[in-house]
C-alpha cells in the first residue's frame, strides 16, 4: 500500500467576524496517499480553499478557530508550531494558487522568487546553484528560454507562463504533497489543458500526492482518483471518480454534473444551472445546507444528514442525503431525462 | 532614460520661469511695497528716494526690471537691499548649515518612521500600536515653533543638557556639530516621523492581505523574511514619494522656523529675515532654489521608484 501522507479528521474552521461566527469548514475528513490525486469540488465559498490553506497554517489568525485534526506523516498540522510549519511549507507540502499575477511578488524577478523558495529550505546551496536549479525547473514546466526569462518580472510574463512559474516554484523542493488551489481558473482553456498536463506529469514523475481544488468538473474527470464534493462548509459526497461521476448520490452533485457544458452534443439554449445561491455561513439553514435549493427536499431534511455510506456495495462512497438509494436513482434518471429532453427540444 | 532627462530638464526650466514671475509679481502688488524707500531709509526725503529709485532701476518699465533682476540672479551678481551683500554668495555660505540640519534629520525621520510604522503594523490593535499612533498624532499636530521652544526649554534652559541654539561647523569639531544640532534635528523630524509612520502602517496592513504575501508564507519563509522582503518592500513606495518632496522643500529652505528658533545661520534664517524686511532678491533666489530642489528630487524619486518597482517606466 502506498504511504499515507495526509490524514484529515473532522476538520472544522470558523472565523469570528462582526456578524458572528462564520463556519467556513464544518467537518471535513479525508486521507491522501502517495501518488494519488484528490479533487475537492464546490462553488465559491464552499470552504474548499479554506480547508487546504488550513493544512499549511495559512488561515491562522486571532479570529480563527480550529477543531478536529489534520496530520501530515503523523504531525498534527493544527497544533504544530509556526517553526514546524515553516519547515513543512514549500518543502513537504507546496501550494499553487489561483491567480498567478497577484500571487507572485511584483517587485522580484521570477527566477529570484524560485531561488528564494529553494534557499528557504536548503540553507547550504549557493545563489548561483539555486538559480541554475530554478532555470532547470522553469525549463521542465515548459517555459522557453528559461535562462533569460528567469531575469524577467511577473508582469512581463503571460498568465499561463506565470502559472508555470508558480508550478516550478512549488515543485522546486520535490514536495510530497502538492496542493493546487484552482490553478487553472484564471487561465484560458488551452493554457488550462497545458497546466493540467504539467500537474499530471509531476505526479507520474515524483509520485507525490496531489490535492486539486476546483469548481470545474471537466478538469476533475481528467485528473482525479477520488473526489470530495463540498457545499456550504460541509462535505456532501465523497468517493472515487467513477462513483461520483457514474453514481452520484447527492442532488447537489447531480446539479454540478448537470452544469458541465458538453461539447459532444449540441449546446442547449440555456446553460443548465442550479437555481439559488449558497447560504450564509453565519446563519446556515437548519438540517441539510442544500435544502433551500434542493428540488427533492422533504420533511426529514431539517435534520442534519450524516456523512455515511448508504451503498452496501461501495462502502467508501459517502454522502449526506436522506433520500432512499432507489428513490435517488429514480429521480436522477428522471432529472437526467428531463435534461436530455430539454436539450433535444432546444 | 535620455527622453526622461530631457523632459525633466524642460520642466525644471519651465517651473523656474513660472516661479520667478509669480514671486517677483507678488511684490509688485503689495500696496506698501516701495524698495527705493526701504533702501533709502525712513529719514530720506522724496528727492533721495527718487535718486535711489533711478540708481537701482526701479523707475524702468516692469518687464525691464524683471529681465534685469533675472540677469543678475543668473550671473550671480544680485545684491540684497538690506545689507548690500551678494545673495548668491550668501546662499553658498549658508547652505552647508541647512544641509547639516536637513540631511541627518531626514535620515532620523525615515528610519524611525519605518521602525515605528512596522512595529505598529505588526502589533496592530495592541497597546504598543495604540501608543505609537497617539504619539504619531501628537508629532503631526504639534507646530514646529512650539516643539522647538519646548525642546529648548526642557533640554537647554531647564537642564542644559544641550546648548540653547547656535551652530558649530562639522569641521574641525564634529562632536560640537552633533551636540548643537541634535535638538533641531528632532524638532524637524517629529512631524514627518508621525506622518510617515501612520502612512506606512496603513500600507503595511493593506499589503499583509495580498496574495503574494500568502505565497511567501506558503514557501516556508520565516515571518521576518516574509515581512522584510515582501510586505515592507512593497509598502515603501508611498513614503518614498513623500520623502523626496519633503526632503527637497526642506533643503530648499523650508526650515525658516527651526533655524530661527535655534539661531542656525542657514538659508532658512536668511529667508526669514528677508521676508521680514520685504527684501526681494533673497526671497526670489530662495523661491527659485526651492523650486529647483523640488523638481530635481521629484526626478530622483521617479528613478528610485523605477528601480524599486519594475512595473514603473520612466516616461517623464
Amino acid at each position: 500500500m502506498a504511504e499515507r501522507l495526509l490524514e484529515v479528521e473532522d476538520l472544522r474552521v470558523s472565523f469570528a467576524t462582526e456578524d458572528g461566527l462564520v463556519r467556513a469548514v464544518d467537518g471535513v475528513s479525508f486521507t491522501l496517499d502517495r501518488g494519488e490525486v484528490l479533487a475537492i469540488v464546490g462553488e465559491s465559498g464552499s470552504g474548499k480553499s479554506v480547508s487546504v490553506m488550513t493544512l499549511l497554517g495559512l488561515t491562522r489568525s486571532v479570529n480563527t478557530r480550529f477543531a478536529g485534526s489534520a496530520r501530515y506523516k503523523g504531525l498534527d498540522l493544527l497544533s504544530a508550531s509556526e517553526q514546524q510549519l515553516e519547515r513543512i511549507r514549500g518543502a513537504e507540502i507546496a501550494m499553487i494558487f489561483q491567480d498567478p499575477i497577484s500571487s507572485l511578488s511584483p517587485v522580484h524577478r521570477v527566477g529570484d522568487q524560485i531561488v528564494e523558495q529553494i534557499r528557504a529550505h536548503d540553507k547550504k546551496i549557493s545563489k548561483a546553484a539555486a538559480l541554475d536549479r530554478a532555470v532547470e525547473l522553469m525549463e521542465r514546466v515548459g517555459i522557453p528560454n528559461a535562462r533569460a526569462r528567469a531575469r524577467a518580472y511577473p508582469h512581463e510574463f503571460s498568465g499561463g507562463m506565470r502559472q508555470r512559474a508558480m508550478i516550478a516554484m512549488a515543485l522546486s523542493l520535490d514536495p510530497s504533497v502538492l496542493i493546487a488551489d484552482e490553478p487553472t481558473t484564471a487561465l484560458d482553456v488551452t493554457i488550462q489543458a497545458q497546466i493540467i498536463e504539467e500537474i499530471k506529469a509531476l505526479r507520474e514523475r515524483s509520485a507525490s500526492g496531489v490535492i486539486f481544488v476546483t469548481h470545474d468538473l471537466a478538469v476533475v474527470a481528467d485528473i482525479a482518483d477520488r473526489v470530495i464534493v463540498m457545499y456550504a462548509g460541509r462535505v456532501v459526497e465523497q468517493g472515487t471518480l467513477e462513483e461520483i461521476f457514474y453514481d452520484p448520490q447527492h442532488p447537489y452533485t447531480w446539479g454540478l454534473l448537470g452544469s458541465v457544458t458538453r461539447t459532444d452534443r449540441d449546446p442547449p439554449r440555456r446553460l443548465p444551472s442550479i437555481p439559488g445561491a449558497p447560504p450564509s455561513l453565519v446563519r446556515p439553514p437548519a438540517g441539510c445546507h442544500f435544502r433551500p435549493r434542493c428540488p427533492h427536499a422533504f420533511e426529514r431534511c431539517v435534520e442534519v444528514p450524516e456523512l455515511t455510506s448508504r451503498l452496501p456495495e461501495a462502502p467508501g462512497h459517502l454522502d449526506r442525503c436522506w433520500l432512499e438509494v432507489e428513490e435517488k436513482r429514480r429521480r436522477r434518471e428522471v432529472a437526467g431525462r428531463i435534461g436530455l429532453v430539454a436539450e433535444a427540444v432546444a | 532614460m535620455a527622453r526622461f532627462a530631457v523632459r525633466r530638464t524642460i520642466s525644471v526650466l519651465a517651473l523656474l520661469f513660472a516661479t520667478s514671475v509669480v514671486v517677483w509679481g507678488i511684490f509688485e502688488v503689495i500696496p506698501s511695497y516701495n524698495p527705493a524707500r526701504a533702501i533709502a531709509g525712513r529719514e530720506a526725503n522724496a528727492t533721495t528716494v527718487a535718486a535711489v529709485a533711478r540708481k537701482f532701476g526701479f523707475d524702468k518699465p516692469k518687464y525691464v526690471q524683471y529681465v534685469d533682476t533675472m540677469k543678475q540672479v543668473f550671473e550671480g551678481q544680485i545684491i540684497d537691499y538690506q545689507n548690500d551683500l551678494n545673495v548668491v554668495q550668501q546662499f553658498r555660505q549658508k547652505f552647508p548649515v541647512t544641509v547639516s540640519l536637513v540631511v541627518p534629520a531626514a535620515i532620523i525621520w525615515f528610519v524611525l518612521a519605518v521602525i515605528l510604522g512596522s512595529i505598529s503594523a505588526l502589533r496592530a490593535g495592541k497597546l504598543s500600536d495604540r501608543a505609537i499612533m497617539v504619539l504619531a498624532i501628537v508629532g503631526v499636530s504639534i507646530p514646529v515653533f512650539l516643539l522647538a521652544e519646548l525642546l529648548l526649554y526642557v533640554f537647554a534652559y531647564n537642564s542644559s543638557i544641550f546648548p540653547a541654539g547656535g551652530y558649530a561647523p562639522f569641521l574641525p569639531n564634529p562632536g560640537q556639530w552633533f551636540y548643537h544640532l541634535i535638538l533641531p534635528w528632532f524638532a524637524i523630524a517629529a512631524l514627518s516621523i508621525g506622518f510617515y509612520a501612520r502612512v506606512l502602517r496603513s500600507n503595511l496592513l493593506d499589503m499583509v492581505n495580498q496574495d503574494f504575501v500568502r505565497t511567501a508564507r506558503a514557501k516556508g519563509l520565516s515571518q521576518r523574511k516574509v515581512f522584510v522582503r515582501h510586505v515592507l518592500r512593497n509598502s515603501l513606495m508611498p513614503i518614498i514619494t513623500m520623502f523626496g518632496l519633503d526632503f527637497a522643500t526642506l533643503l530648499g529652505g523650508a526650515t525658516l522656523v527651526t533655524e530661527t528658533v535655534f539661531n542656525l545661520p542657514g538659508i532658512g534664517q536668511y529667508e526669514a529675515q528677508a521676508i521680514g524686511n520685504l527684501d526681494v532678491p533673497p526671497i526670489l533666489v530662495g523661491a527659485l532654489f526651492t523650486a529647483f530642489f523640488v523638481v530635481v528630487f521629484g526626478a530622483i524619486v521617479d528613478v528610485i521608484y523605477a528601480l524599486l518597482d519594475p512595473r514603473v517606466r520612466l516616461t517623464g
